[in-house]
């Protein structure tokens, strides 16, 4: 196993040699070179490739095929009755047809799925942003020492705990309009029933509302974390030269949370953009399709309606897709250009 | 989708995956060697839990006693997850069930999605002239039979005697009258008048008859929700609730409509033979006697309630169709029909039934038998079943505010245009 190692180690670096050596006087026939470095990587990397092939096998077929699947069926009009179906005696062949790139044109001009996208991106960032506020006030309340602290800590996961639906039901009874205990606390005090999950917008506070419920705990461990490797002997420093809280705050936890909150912010954006039960589980996407997000659309499209649309919900996948790549894209390169290695 | 849409919205999550790799109700051998009946029948009912799904289960187990060596299961699947739950099943192939309880909506399009096998010349029809012809209509596709006739319904107004009553006020007739009444029984006692739900449009229906539309016209190949009665409708319901005669929910409704009724908070609802057994299990109707039903009330132009009901329907990938076959035989007979009805006050739909004693004087069922008679009935094309998607975003839309009537009534237009191709 060593020596394998060490040989394909030492036979990389020639070949990272050759390489260099190449460019240097721009000769060698480049098909050539290809296929003999093919045959060379083979040779000897062979063992490599080998552990490396159940894994890319596994990929290909959990991601891979349903992805390639997914961007052919948005090329064509495949819906529930024209699909291939085989039914005991009855077999149907399918009978859908290829139409480029026509369902992208009709998503991306048509108004619905820029509506969609409108307040999917209001969710997103008012969901991330709250959250993660909340999260790094409370992580920096927890990071001091007080009393009870990992009783807190405890209280303060215990969303995360529940099983993301079970919590999503309960607040689900919570916000019921006639016999939910929000309402019902309401009344106590003498304030009318609150249409928490029937009136529009209202629907899309209480959505955002519980999505932050959920999203804190991660935001708060995250950060915490964090907050845990800044060593403290910076703050003892900077408050020998007479730094105030803000200061400190401001120059030294901030800074030194950095690592952690770019990745943090960039997985919790990724998973609320496609934060699917929540909404699913508490609206349905309703009142009419006043909080449908992109995700519960395209199941919408793929599940819900009949004939079931399969072509307009792949399409709003891949687009999904690509907005996501493009985000993290973007906000990798913004990073790096603020000077960090990510 | 007409009943308890947001009931078990954690079923139909689970549905996907239960679907895509659950195990497939193994149907096991047709026949023994004699030519008895053997193997497992699995069936999927959609009847409410907790009332009326206990009946079911008993009289489905009593297929057991004639055929023994049959093993039949009972499932009941909520009616608001069932269509998607079985067309996943039935698409994928696995997981689905040997006989299902089929929506007359739902049928039609079943059918057409080739998931039913064809009965006509097998034994699960007999004695097909006794149907009642209106139930046999939803049955029918392209020239087969696909299903059975197993419950005929229609929708009334539920009321509670004790609030009109204490208001003094007797049952509206109108929708007009329906907002002068809501609003005695508001002065008088406090509570609302009527609850209209609000996420799911099966329940505007009667309203969109009362003002002399309907969905489509199939006929003539016309798309209709959304000519001026189509509008006016809408306006109506609008109305009721703005004016404070109904309250409306757009997520549990009808969670909220049946525990508001049963705790006497609300005094009507709109609603059909199948609620009859819930409703009697709720406090305010612990005296039977303190239900009453009426006609729905009458538009501007007429009055009329949408013919509902349910078929059991064979799937055609069924490993045991001969016992699926007698099982929908035996779950639709006379003697069964003649059970349902007097145990759960719903309907039959052989006609030989109503005249059999328990039935002729059950109060339920001959309050809804002249109703069915003259009940709206929708067109039996595989689209029937897509209709109310579309409609129910613009119906909450148009409820909560976020439409007008007009608009609503234009865009669900659009989209039946869309669905319908070639359509006016």
């Amino acid at each position: 196993m060593a020596v394998h190692t060490s040989q394909s180690v030492a036979s990389a670096a020639g070949d990272d040699l050759a390489r260099g050596r190449g460019r240097g006087t721009g000769k060698a026939p480049g098909g050539l070179r290809v296929s003999t470095r093919l045959r060379r990587g083979v040779s000897t990397h062979w063992y490599a490739w080998a552990m490396v092939a159940p894994v890319v096998a596994v990929i290909g077929v959990i991601i891979g095929y349903p992805l390639v699947r997914g961007i052919y069926l948005s090329l064509t009009n495949a819906n529930e009755r024209n699909v291939e179906r085989s039914i005991g005696v009855n077999h149907l062949p399918a009978t859908y047809e290829f139409v480029g790139l026509d369902n992208y044109a009709d998503a991306l001009t048509g108004d619905q799925f820029l509506g969609t996208l409108g307040w999917t991106l209001v969710w997103t960032v008012s969901c991330v942003s709250v959250t993660f506020a909340l999260g790094l006030g409370l992580a920096n309340i927890l990071n001091r020492k007080i009393a009870g602290r990992s009783f807190y800590r405890m209280l303060l996961i215990l969303p995360w705990a529940v099983p993301g639906f079970v919590s999503v039901f309960a607040w689900r009874f919570l916000y019921n309009e006639d016999r939910g205990f929000l309402n019902k606390l309401l009344a106590g005090g003498g304030i009318d029933a609150v249409p928490w999950l029937n009136d529009p917008t209202m629907a899309k506070f209480s959505v955002i509302a519980v999505n932050i419920w959920l999203g804190v705990p991660f935001m708060m461990v995250a950060l915490l974390g964090g907050l845990q490797s800044i060593p403290g002997e910076m703050y003892e420093a900077a408050e020998m030269d007479g730094a105030n809280a803000w200061q400190r705050f401001r120059n030294i936890t901030l800074p030194g949370l950095r690592s952690v909150s770019t990745t943090v912010i960039l997985l919790s954006t990724i998973w609320t953009f496609n934060m699917f039960p929540v909404i699913f589980l508490l609206t349905r996407g309703g009142p009419g399709e006043a909080t449908q997000i992109l995700v519960t659309q395209a199941y919408k499209f793929s599940f819900e309606i009949s004939p079931r649309d399969y072509a307009q919900s792949s399409t709003w996948g891949v687009l999904i897709l690509v907005l996501l790549m493009l985000f993290a894209a973007v906000y990798r390169r913004v990073l790096r250009k603020q000077g960090d290695t990510w | 989708m007409r009943r308890g849409i947001t009931a078990t919205a954690l079923a139909a999550t689970l549905a996907l995956a239960a679907t895509a790799c659950g195990s497939e109700g193994d149907s096991g051998s047709d026949k023994s060697s004699g030519g008895e009946l053997s193997g497992t029948v699995t069936w999927w009912d959609t009847s409410t839990v907790g009332s009326e799904d206990k009946v079911f289960k008993q009289l489905a187990e009593g297929f057991e006693k004639k055929h023994p060596k049959v093993d039949v299961t009972y499932v009941n699947v909520p009616f608001g997850d069932a269509q998607n739950k079985f067309k996943n099943a039935a698409q994928s192939g696995s997981g689905a069930p040997d006989v299902i309880r089929s929506e007359v909506a739902w049928t039609p399009e079943f059918a057409d999605l080739g998931y039913l096998a064809p009965l006509d010349g097998t034994p699960a029809l007999k004695n097909e002239k006794d149907f009642l012809a209106q139930a046999a209509a939803s049955t029918k596709y392209d020239g087969k039979t696909y299903a059975v006739p197993q419950v005929i319904d229609s929708m009334g107004i539920f009321y509670n005697k004790k609030i009109f009553k204490d208001a003094g006020v007797e049952v509206p007739t109108t929708v007009d009258e329906l907002k002068t009444v809501s609003k005695k029984i508001k002065d008088k006692t406090g509570k609302t008048g009527l609850y209209l739900r609000g996420d799911d449009a099966y329940w505007f229906l009667s309203f969109l008859y009362g003002e002399g539309g309907n969905l489509v016209d199939a006929t003539n190949k016309t798309v209709t929700v959304d000519n001026p009665a189509g509008v006016k409708a809408m306006t109506v319901v609008k109305d009721l609730v703005d004016s404070g005669a109904a309250k409306t929910d757009a997520t549990d409704g009808w969670e909220n409509m049946q525990s508001a009724f049963k705790d006497g908070d609300v005094a009507m609802i709109i609603n059909g033979p199948w609620a009859v057994a819930d409703t009697y299990g709720g406090a305010q109707f612990k005296d039977k006697a303190n239900l009453g039903i009426a006609p729905v009330p009458a538009g501007s132009v007429a009055q009329g309630a949408p013919q509902g009901g349910h078929n059991l329907a064979v799937y055609a990938g069924s490993k045991n169709l001969d016992a699926s076959y007698a099982f929908t035989e035996y779950m639709t007979s006379a003697e069964s029909q003649a059970k349902v009805a007097e145990g759960l006050s719903l309907l039959p739909t052989r006609t030989s039934v109503y005249s059999q004693p328990g039935v002729a004087d059950n109060e339920i069922v001959g309050f809804f038998k002249p109703v069915v008679d003259k009940a709206v009935e929708r067109p039996w094309i595989p689209e029937t079943g897509s209709l109310f998607a579309p409609l129910v975003t613009e119906y909450t839309k148009v409820l909560t505010g976020q439409s007008t009537p007009d608009k609503g009534a234009q865009d669900t237009g659009d989209a039946y245009r869309k669905l319908l191709k070639g359509w006016k």
